[in-house]
């Protein structure tokens, strides 16, 4: 993949992927077995027909593979850009045995935005109206997926959104350096097409209940997909100080509000510039965070992670890129407390090294402290990224809601119905924190759900 | 886009906005608060809603022109619109039947208590209510307060209306008279809710006092409204932003809340420039719009 040059893309916002060409798209998808099993389909969280879609780029029908994918991702440009293929589709690639497998992730992503640049999306076929109208609450990965499913079967859909604007976690969390808004923007317009409203500025559970929804606002069926809340935090002393940020705000500020342009825009952004960033955690957020901090002109750039960069959730290719930006990595290290000074502003970080232990019950190795191993980093600004817990917002709204111990909604495994009868959850509020494309595999399961439901002939209420 | 209905002057630094938001006046509910953003390149701050008209649609916000985007809202008028209103955000207040029930507003904190107050009347408490400002033209709400409450005390720093000197030094007064005082809800400037709660906590009254933290998306996403209550840490957005006046970090929170000042003066000069470079010097205060100091004969 075409990339910018790292000495270039470390001082700006844009894209670091450039998009294969046509010749190297082409050439990519020659390599494709074309198996007859085709296990990629299998990886895949969506279901996308790979295998066919390849076909078709190898046949030069480039439009005709983005329909293709389309059948089963209502977001191939954004997918293409942001799901780990690594661990997925590319993962079970028979190619991938011995050599490399091919690069399905680059071309889902070749053909969006081929088919974008050559006339848009010819939208598939919509079925006809069934008279059923279904709210979606969230417009992230899970309630944008749902949505498109929902209408194409012919249902009225509505989204709501809390944010001013749309995308959810691919607009405040997803920096633009890995996916532009432009993207999100025009996969968003795609929806409106097949005929979704939307609406910013509704925090359900707040501004509206889901009662409410179900009764007076007239929805035959309601999808909750708020997402993950409540960042997580060390619950180590001094994480008040000033200079210490949930990944989630720090993210929000510069992506969602654009602080990077202060004061251009109103909302600030801690001073990074020539100062010492660290964040702490190991998944794509905290590689998110520290990529934007380099962006704005950290000094120094850290990332502290307590075990090793084998066990980092993180796609493999944001831990290139971070590496390639000059982003320092600070292994087996545990965070102990942060240090400020006499008004509060954070000037130090004291640490413990770790080694590896046995592996704890998901297989990862348990980082285990080594005595006498402490010691003292300078910082001037520290990013959380440890992932979050769940949104309270809709579940506090509504005894009826069943949730589990730790907040999150509880669902039939296989229907994803709620405890309320027709109110559906998927993505992060029922799973916690997870990838892109899981929100959007639980966002189509639920609009299969939802579709059955509405058709049964006598959907309890 | 939501809608300004009427815009008045409450002191020469606050306004009071009708805003039409007719999902968010049908459930706003005392203490509970929106978080607006004026303008595509606007940051997103909390304000509290002083009051909402259900048939109308429409709520009440009173801003005091502190940063760069309260100032830019006085600017604001009939006719014009803000870009993004949300809510109502934050927890209810607990309402109960008290007896004496203590009120007080500092400043434009004035403008939160009102409902507040409102409902603890109306809920059956005896109400006292006790305001604060630096000077006269800084007590916003007088006339409403003084409706309302059985007994209401005035107090400013320079002494210019009612007595001179500090809202505690009244409260210090009532706790030790008859009769006890059986709840107090404290909303102004951070120094003075610690100041209450210190007093009111030797006296071992139940306080509860409104905060103000930094927020974002005021939705328990971001976690910067963070506060330390009892040692914990919660988010001011979904926990509260009320709280047990007695177990908050006051220390914190003032520290935390000083997080954008350079940024926040910055933003401010910078707004100032171009203002004054577009406005004539006379002062958007219209006198007639002055307070109604009609005072109950206990004052």
């Amino acid at each position: 993949m075409p990339q910018q040059d790292p000495l270039i893309r470390k001082y700006n916002f844009e894209e670091v992927n450039q998009g294969l060409l046509v010749e190297l798209a082409t050439l990519e998808a020659e390599r494709c077995l074309d198996c007859s099993s085709s296990p990629c389909i299998q990886g895949c969280p969506v279901g996308v027909k790979i295998s066919e879609f390849i076909d078709l780029v190898r046949k030069k029908e480039f439009l005709k593979a983005a329909q293709k994918i389309r059948e089963d991702n209502v977001l191939p440009a954004i997918t293409g850009r942001v799901c780990p293929q690594e661990i997925q589709c590319e993962a079970s690639c028979v190619l991938g045995k011995n050599f490399e497998p091919v690069a399905i992730g680059y071309l889902e992503r070749f053909v969006a935005d081929y088919e974008k640049n050559h006339g848009g999306v010819v939208l598939p076929q919509l079925e006809e109206p069934t008279g059923k109208k279904v709210a979606i609450i969230g417009s992230g990965p899970a309630g944008l997926s749902a949505a498109g499913d929902l209408a194409l079967k012919g249902h009225s859909v509505t989204v709501y959104e809390a944010l001013h604007e749309l995308g959810g976690v691919l607009i405040y969390g997803i920096p633009e350096f890995r996916l532009p808004k432009s993207i999100v923007e025009d996969e968003i317009n795609n929806l409106r097409r097949l005929g979704i409203q939307f609406e910013t500025d509704i925090v359900v559970g707040k501004t509206v209940c889901i009662s409410e929804l179900m009764g007076e606002e007239g929805f035959d069926a309601v999808f909750i997909a708020t997402g993950a809340g409540l960042p997580k935090f060390l619950n180590i002393p001094g994480e008040d100080l000033k200079g210490v940020y949930s990944a989630n705000e720090f993210l929000t500020r510069v992506n969602l509000l654009k602080a990077y342009l202060f004061p251009d825009y109103d909302e600030p952004v801690y001073e990074t510039e020539g100062k010492v960033v660290a964040v702490i955690g190991g998944g794509n957020t905290a590689l998110d965070a520290i990529r934007t901090a380099v962006r704005l002109k950290a000094s120094k750039s850290i990332l502290i992670y307590r075990r090793t960069m084998t066990e980092m959730p993180a796609r493999k290719e944001e831990i290139e890129h971070a590496e390639e930006e000059g982003v320092l990595f600070q292994f087996l290290t545990q965070p102990l407390e942060f240090l400020g000074d006499h008004n509060g502003v954070l000037k130090a970080i004291r640490c413990q090294r770790m080694s590896l232990g046995p592996p704890d019950s998901m297989g990862r190795k348990s980082p285990v402290p080594i005595p006498d191993s402490e010691f003292i980093q300078e910082i001037d600004l520290c990013i959380v990224a440890l992932g979050n817990g769940a949104n309270p917002m809709v579940q506090s709204s509504d005894s009826k809601l069943k949730v589990d111990p730790r907040g999150y909604i509880k669902v039939n495994e296989d229907s994803l119905q709620t405890s309320i009868p027709g109110v559906f959850a998927g993505g992060d509020v029922v799973t916690g924190g997870a990838t892109v494309i899981l929100a959007m595999g639980a966002g189509r399961r639920a609009a299969r759900s939802i579709d059955k439901y509405l058709r049964s002939p006598t959907p309890t209420r | 886009m939501y809608e300004i209905l009427d815009d008045r002057y409450l002191s020469p630094n606050v306004k009071q906005f009708e805003v039409l938001a007719n999902r968010i006046a049908r459930k706003q509910q005392p203490g509970q608060f929106v978080i607006i953003r004026l303008h595509d390149r606007g940051e997103r701050i909390p304000l509290t809603i002083a009051d909402s008209d259900r048939e109308r649609g429409t709520i009440q916000l009173i801003v005091k022109a502190v940063g760069k985007t309260t100032q830019e809202m006085m600017n604001l008028s009939r006719g014009d619109a803000i870009l993004n209103v949300v809510g109502p955000l934050g927890i209810p207040s607990h309402i109960d039947l008290f007896g004496t029930a203590v009120a007080i507003g500092g400043g434009v904190g004035a403008a939160i208590t009102y409902p507040i107050a409102r409902a603890l009347k109306e809920k059956g408490n005896r109400l006292i209510t006790i305001l604060g400002a630096s000077q006269e033209n800084q007590l916003i709400l007088l006339d409403k307060f003084s409706e309302l409450s059985d007994q209401i005390y005035v107090t400013t720093d320079d002494g210019s209306l009612g007595e001179k000197g500090k809202v505690t030094d009244v409260l210090m007064r009532l706790i030790e008279e008859e009769p006890a005082i059986d709840y107090v809800h404290a909303v102004g400037p951070l120094q003075m809710m610690e100041e209450v709660s210190r007093l009111t906590k030797k006296s071992n009254i139940q306080t509860v006092v409104s905060l103000n933290p930094i927020m974002v998306d005021g939705t328990g996403m971001c976690g910067g409204c963070r506060v330390r209550i009892g040692g914990e840490t919660r988010f001011a957005c979904v926990d509260g932003p009320e709280f047990n006046a007695h177990e908050v970090d006051f220390k914190t929170l003032n520290q935390r809340n000083e997080m954008y000042l350079d940024q926040e003066r910055e933003s401010l000069d910078r707004f100032n420039l171009e203002q004054g470079s577009e406005k004539s010097t006379s002062s958007p205060f219209d006198p007639d719009c002055k307070l109604k100091k009609i005072l109950p004969s206990n004052f």
